[in-house]
Parts: C-alpha cells; structure tokens; sequence
C-alpha cells in the first residue's frame, strides 16, 4: 500500500504543470517541485514504503537506504539547480522533459525491485531523447535519434535479464548479483550502456554536446549517475568492472585530449569519471562503494558547474571549439572563475570535493592490493588535470585572445554557478555532510599531509607537462572516429550494397521470367534502396512509427485472442 | 602594448613561469619533511608524485597524438551522411 508518495511524482505533477504554465508561475513550479521532492526524499525511511500490485507480482514503488536517498538527493538538488540556470532561457517543453527525465532518475533511486526499476529506467530514456531533441538544430534530431535507438536497445537488453532472473529465480527483488549466467550478464550489459561502457560510449560524446546549453547539464547529471547507482545496488564486488571502468578512464582522457568541441570535452570526461565509480563499484568493498557513491555526489555538482560554464559562453558567442574561443577571462570574470573552480574540484584538488571523494577509491584500490588499478588511477588522475583541468579553462578563457567580448553570465545563471561553487568548496573543505549520507559507516580521512603532498605534486607537475606540451596539443578543426562509426558508416554501407544487391538480382529474375520488371523491381527499388531514398532506408516521423507500432499491436492482439 | 591585459604581458608570463618553477622546487623538496605513505611500493620513491604525474601526462598526450593519426577527421566527416 502506499504509506507516501512516492518523491519521483512530485517531479511528474511539476514537469506536467511546467507544459501547462507559463512565465512566473511556470518558474515557481520549476523551482518548487523540486525542493518539496528533495523534502519527500528525506521523508522516505529505510526499507520498503510503498507497493502495489502489478501482473502477478507487488512492486515496491518505494524502497528507502542511504545511498538511494544519497542519489535521489543529488538528482533533485541539480534539478533546482539546473532549473535556476535555465528557466529564463530554455524553451518551455525542454524544461518539463528535463524534470520528466529527473522523475524518472529519482524513481530508480527508490524502485525496490527489478520491475519498478525498469519502468523508470525507460522514462529516463525516454525524456532524455526529448531533452536532447529540444537543442532544435539537424544536428541534435539526428543524434538524439541515435541516443534514442541506443538506450531502447540497452533497454530491452536489461528486460531480457531482468526476465530471465524473474523466471528463474521467482523473484523480482533488487539484491546483489554476480555475472555468472546469461540473465545477469543481460542486465549487466544493459546497466552498463546506460553507463557509457565500452563499447558504446560514443553515444555520450554524440548526444550531450548536441543538446542546448541548458540541456546538457540536465543531461550531465541523471543517465549515468542512476547507471552506478544501479550497478551499487545489483553488482557489487562484480571484478570484471575493474577492468571496464579503468578503460573507460583512460579512453576518456584520450579522447578527451583529442577534441575540439568543448563540451564534447566535458562529455569524453564524464565518460572517464564514472569509469572511476565503475572501477569502485568493481573493488566492492565498504569503503569502495562509499567511495563510488561520494564521487558520483561530488561529479554531479561539479560536472554540471563545468557545463554550465561552458554553456554561458556557448550562448554568449555561439561558437564551441576551443580554436575558434580563448581570452574570454576579460569580459567573463564570473563564468571563468566558476568553470576553474569545477575544473579543480574535477582534478581532485586539495580544499575541492573531488579530493575529499575520488580519493577515497584509490585508497580502496591500495586496502585490496590491487597495485596496477592503483598505478591507472593515480596516472588518471593526472590526466584528468590535463583534459579537463586545464585544458577546458586554458582554451576557453586564457589560450590566446579570439577577439570576442561577450557579456558575462546573467544573473541567475551567476547564481546557478555559484551554488554548485559553493557545494564543491564546501564538500572539499568540510567533507562530513556528505560522509555522514554514505552507505556504510566510515572513518576517512582525507586530509593527511603525506596524502596532500602526493596529490599536490601529481596534479602541478601535470600542469608542468601541460604547458611544456603545448605545441603538440594544437586544436584541430577535426572530429574523431570512435565506435559510432559501425553504426553510421559501416552498417549503413553494408545495408546499401546488400539492398542494392537484392534490387538488382530481383530485377534480373523478374526480367527473366518476364513478369514486368517494372512492378516488383520499381517496388524493392521504391522502398528498399538508399540512393532512391526508399521508404525501409529514410527516416520517419515519430507519429508514423507509433503508428506502425499500434497497427502492429493491434494485429497481434487481434491474433492473440482468435 | 600597453593595451595589453596586465595577465598577457610578457613581463606577467615570465613571472608566473618563475612562480610555477619554485612552487615545484617546494613540493618536491616538501618531501624531506613530509612523509608520503607508501601504499604499494613505487610510490614510496622520492618525488613519486612528481615524475610519475609528468611522466604519465607525456605518455598520454604522446598516445592520443599517435591514436589521433589514425582516428582524426575532418568536422564534416559525418555531416553528409547522417540523415537519420
């Protein structure tokens, strides 16, 4: 029975209420809805709260613990936060979708079973799309449909796991698994498309830098995030995460090091800081998984800081590659300022959150002896100060002077930045709110000085690097190929030759048996052919596949009960 | 020149260069007071923080120029084809 509501409805009624209002009262529901969310979180006790039966089965709408509130937290905190940075500048069905979409974050932080985790893990898919499709330029219609077909995808591979575990084991409750049959494997992998895991983290650096600017902080902070969470909840100690969280790290700065876009920068590296708490996650112990979900809490807040940043200067002079920007520090102080201070808490600076977190998983890594995950993390954490700790504020702000003047952030976009500023000192200078939220009980202590002078050595000798290998880091008007390419170029060039091949063998057949070749041929030619544009091979408005989908559905219905 | 914002100076450069080399000269000579822990065996290394975090930050940036050989594209790469 429902003893409360569950928290994720609030978010629901405000994105509904956002697509009906307009003006203030849209912004007062876009600022309110989530604070009393934030309210009803901290209402919600640990265990099971709220059921209802669905099928055969009682879902568990709400399931409370400290790293689900932890995580419903922080998703409701960005969504202020967030909504404080857009409300006068995003169009008015990007903010509903982008609370639709932080609905559906916080509804998986509270699903107590598979079932209820499933429901939400598709709202988020869903509104995400539209978020990403609210950019409103050709660029973001094609990459949120290539962000849309990844995560239905990704989506129907996690039923099919969570299908079989329900199968096989009678159960549709949420606990730990190992990767040890096909069913839990199919969850994993589905989980971990969500988490941008090879080899599919390309659809991340597609997706976000397509969005607004005020789309991709939203974006910045829930997909991925609920992916850990997930993992936290259903793969704990699961080892084969090591090994794909510290690729995930390393392609990230690559990559990263790389481009040209700047928010694709940011993009590569939210790819390479959740390979951290993917690699925690994989470590398994208490402090790891404390670990893993303090910098989940930390990245979110400083992620957003840097996109936002981004996304002021983005706006102010409509360009995003680092060649065409630099010397923006003269007119934007404020927004300079700001993303330095998200680029340090992302480097793990002594006095930033990201010290007082990150630091906590290598330390697990060191408790367990596992000396070379030790060695990749220490070694990230060097090139994580180099492409985005320097190279985002260096290129955009400093570099050299691109001639551009644009004003300074406006206020409420100032005061959007400064909160997450505030948060990311405030965690780095005193750490014990945020410790005191974590799963298990702990004693850390970040701030040893031996500790200190390790990490403050790593990260300015980066910078030494950095400025010294400057001149083989020269932007580019480039892009770089990643796995996408099989899905853009190569299946699509497959898919044009064997249809090309269809065509013409059918038209030669019919030729021969002289059954007017113009019929059949003209027909595969008309829908099946690329060049021709053909009906099977262009793209479609949404409302002719739903409608498809119904006609189909129905038929089977039909089918079904005769 | 003298347009110039006071932090692109010449003059302003040098000195933060001059500033850069000194808070390193400190960090690593900091280690004769400061004890840094070993926790798995090279990091108990005199300087460890220091010439692993430059050395690390060479190779990456030397990997990324030889991966970039061989993934870097013109910005346009994709735009003619994409139109799903």
């Amino acid at each position: 029975m429902f003893e409360m509501l569950p928290p994720a409805l609030y978010l629901i009624l405000g994105a509904l209420l956002i697509a009906l209002t307009k003006g203030n009262l849209r912004t007062l529901v876009l600022l309110s809805a989530p604070l009393a969310t934030l309210y009803a979180i901290w209402q919600v006790p640990d265990g099971v709260v709220s059921t209802a039966p669905f099928l055969d089965y009682t879902i568990e709408i709400v399931e409370g613990s400290p790293v689900r509130r932890l995580f419903a937290t922080i998703f409701a905190l960005t969504t202020f936060v967030g909504g404080l940075y857009a409300f006068r500048h995003a169009k008015g069905y990007e903010l509903s979708a982008a609370m639709a979409y932080a609905a559906g974050a916080v509804g998986v932080c509270f699903a107590g079973d598979l079932i209820t985790l499933f429901l939400f893990w598709e709202f988020m898919a869903i509104f995400s799309t539209l978020v990403i499709w609210s950019g409103g330029t050709a660029g973001a219609r094609s990459a949120g449909v290539r962000y849309a077909v990844m995560h239905l995808l990704g989506g129907v591979i996690l039923k099919v796991g969570i299908e079989g575990v329900v199968v096989h084991t009678g159960s549709i409750d949420i606990q730990a698994f190992q990767a040890n049959n096909f069913d839990t494997w199919m969850m994993l992998i589905g989980i971990l498309i969500n988490a941008a895991a090879p080899p599919v983290s390309a659809w991340l650096s597609d997706a976000y830098p397509e969005a607004s600017p005020t789309g991709s902080v939203f974006l910045s902070a829930y997909t991925t995030k609920t992916a850990v969470l997930a993992l936290i909840l259903l793969f704990p100690g699961e080892s084969i995460l090591i090994w794909i969280g510290s690729w995930m790290i390393m392609y990230g700065i690559i990559w990263a090091l790389l481009e040209n876009n700047v928010r694709r920068i940011l993009a590569f590296s939210i790819v390479n800081q959740v390979g951290f708490m993917v690699v925690a996650v994989g470590i398994g112990t208490p402090l790891a998984l404390n670990g893993a979900a303090a910098h989940a809490f930390a990245h979110i807040v400083y992620k957003g800081l840097l996109f936002m940043s981004a996304g002021v200067v983005i706006m102010h002079t409509g360009q995003h590659r680092c060649s065409d920007l630099g010397g923006l520090f003269r007119t934007m102080p404020i927004t300079a300022f700001c993303g330095i201070v998200g680029a340090l808490a992302i480097s793990s600076f002594p006095l930033t959150s990201g010290f007082t977190t990150k630091t906590m998983i290598s330390v697990a890594a060191a408790d367990q002896n596992l000396t070379v995950v030790w060695y990749v993390l220490a070694a990230a954490s060097a090139g994580v100060f180099l492409h985005a700790g320097i190279k985002f504020p260096w290129y955009v702000f400093f570099q050299k002077d691109s001639g551009l003047r644009p004003k300074d952030a406006p206020w409420n976009m100032s005061l959007a930045m400064f909160i997450f500023v505030g948060i990311c000192i405030g965690l780095g200078v005193y750490p014990e709110p945020l410790y005191n939220m974590l799963p298990y009980p702990i004693e850390y202590h970040p701030y040893k000085p031996g500790k200190v002078l390790f990490y403050l050595q790593l990260l300015m000798f980066s910078g030494l690097a950095f400025f010294l290998l400057l001149p083989m880091m020269k932007r580019t008007l480039t892009i770089s190929l990643d796995t996408d390419w099989f899905w853009r170029v190569m299946f699509k060039k497959i898919w044009q030759v064997l249809s090309g091949a269809v065509v013409s063998v059918t038209v030669e057949i019919v030729g021969y048996i002289d059954l007017g070749k113009q019929s059949v041929g003209r027909f595969l030619a008309r829908y099946f052919a690329f060049e021709n544009n053909g009906a099977m091979a262009r793209a479609w408005p949404i409302g002719v596949t739903g409608l498809w989908i119904a006609v189909l559905l129905s038929a089977y219905i039909f089918n079904y009960y005769i | 020149m003298s347009e110039q914002h006071w932090l692109v100076r010449e003059s302003t450069i040098r000195k933060l260069w001059i500033g850069l080399v000194v808070v390193l000269t400190l960090l690593v000579g900091a280690q004769f007071f400061i004890k840094v822990k070993p926790n798995v065996g090279l990091d108990g290394s005199f300087g460890f923080g220091a010439w692993f975090g430059f050395i690390s930050c060479v190779v990456m940036v030397v990997v990324a120029k030889v991966i970039g050989y061989v993934v870097k594209r013109s910005e346009f790469y994709y735009s003619e084809d994409d139109n799903v």
